[in-house]
């Protein structure tokens, strides 16, 4: 019974991990390009692309996780508009978690500047050198990533609503610590 | 006394050969060579370039001791790799362009290692500063033009290129590697 009603715990590790990698990095993001170019630019930039690699390798384990687990059902005496838009939501979370990363190397490649995870471990260029592609994936990156910024306040807005207004256990059994004895 | 002079003359013929081309190699021709380099910046290799040079360039693979260049290159033309770095490294921290255009490269001596390889060796100045180098390089004939390649590893910090804030090494590595290709035809071909 258990098993249905809440997340295992790598289900629920993975999906806190991931969030606060995710708002750290993205508003890093934000954050640095617009600053003069400086050393610690490069760093940060650095930095960016190091969490970004990683988010993706966890987003990856997370998607192993969720082929390989049935997750909880939707709590009971939801509308049918509000189970398709949670999946929806969460469909459209996934896609995003991989594309933007993708997005991302794919950018630093066209820009000329090769991703070395945590500085050790080069990334292949899977696109070659190319200013109008680079520009090109930019906005992509910035498209992609304020699409998944829209979903997530929509995510977290449905969690809380969930938890504030219907009092379900739909934000709880994410966060188990929630529960009320 | 007969079979001296046959010698000479023997001796005078085979020299006459490579003397027939004494000329060698001393059109430097920038559109086909190239200087580039390639520099560490977080540990991630990047490459970079100088779109305009000039110079010039005098080799005879006959005497090759007597090898000369003398090369400019315009520092404003270089391009980083990235947008941002070119505007960057023209300003007083790095190249100082408004102070010091141009790098120069006058070599000093070229001495063959056997087979086509020679070491090249000259002066490099560069923002003020005047520095022995070493290069190695291979020759090789293409045509109707010569074609020297090497590379080497300059220290940017010997040459100031990168002060204050960039002087830490962890950001922007010490050692750039400098890749050039100088093509030369012979004159008048």
């Amino acid at each position: 019974m258990p098993a249905t009603t809440r997340y295992t715990g790598a289900a629920i590790g993975l999906h806190w991990v991931i969030a606060v990698a995710i708002v750290a990095t993205f508003s890093l993001g934000i954050y640095m390009h617009e600053l003069p170019l400086s050393p610690d630019k490069l760093k940060l930039y650095s930095w960016h692309k190091w969490a970004g690699v990683t988010i993706f390798l966890l987003v990856l384990a997370r998607i192993v996780w969720r082929l390989a687990h049935r997750p909880p059902a939707p709590v009971a005496g939801m509308p049918a508009w509000q189970r398709q838009a949670a999946e929806a939501v969460h469909v459209l979370l996934y896609v995003l978690m991989v594309a933007v990363p993708i997005s991302g190397w794919l950018m630093s490649s066209a820009k000329g500047v090769p991703t070395v995870w945590f500085g050790v471990l080069p990334l292949p260029d899977l696109v070659g050198k190319d200013k109008g592609l680079g520009e090109l994936l930019e906005t992509a990156h910035k498209a992609l990533n304020l699409g998944m910024a829209a979903l997530v306040l929509v995510h977290v807005g449905a969690a809380l609503k969930h938890h504030l207004v219907d009092r379900d256990d739909v934000l709880v059994r994410m966060l188990p610590m929630l529960k009320k004895p | 006394m007969k079979s001296g002079q046959l010698f000479a003359w023997f001796a005078a013929a085979l020299l006459a050969v490579p003397a027939a081309q004494a000329a060698g190699f001393n059109q430097l021709q920038p559109a086909r060579s190239a200087v580039s380099f390639v520099y560490k910046q977080m540990n991630v290799p990047i490459e970079g370039s100088f779109k305009r040079f000039k110079g010039e360039l005098t080799f005879d693979p006959a005497r090759p001791e007597a090898a000369k260049t003398a090369i400019e290159i315009d520092l404003a033309s270089v391009d980083t790799g990235f947008a941002e770095g070119n505007d960057e490294v023209q300003g007083r921290l790095w190249f100082d362009t408004k102070n010091h255009p141009v790098a120069r490269f006058v070599s000093t001596s070229v001495k063959p290692l056997g087979g086509n390889r020679y070491e090249v060796a000259g002066r490099m100045s560069i923002k003020g500063r005047t520095l022995d180098v070493k290069t190695p390089a291979t020759f090789r004939q293409a045509d109707n033009s010569g074609v020297f390649e090497g590379a080497f590893v300059l220290k940017r910090a010997d040459y100031g290129i990168g002060e204050g804030m960039w002087a830490d090494f962890g950001t922007v590595a010490n050692e750039v590697q400098i890749k050039f290709r100088m093509t030369a035809t012979a004159a008048g071909k």
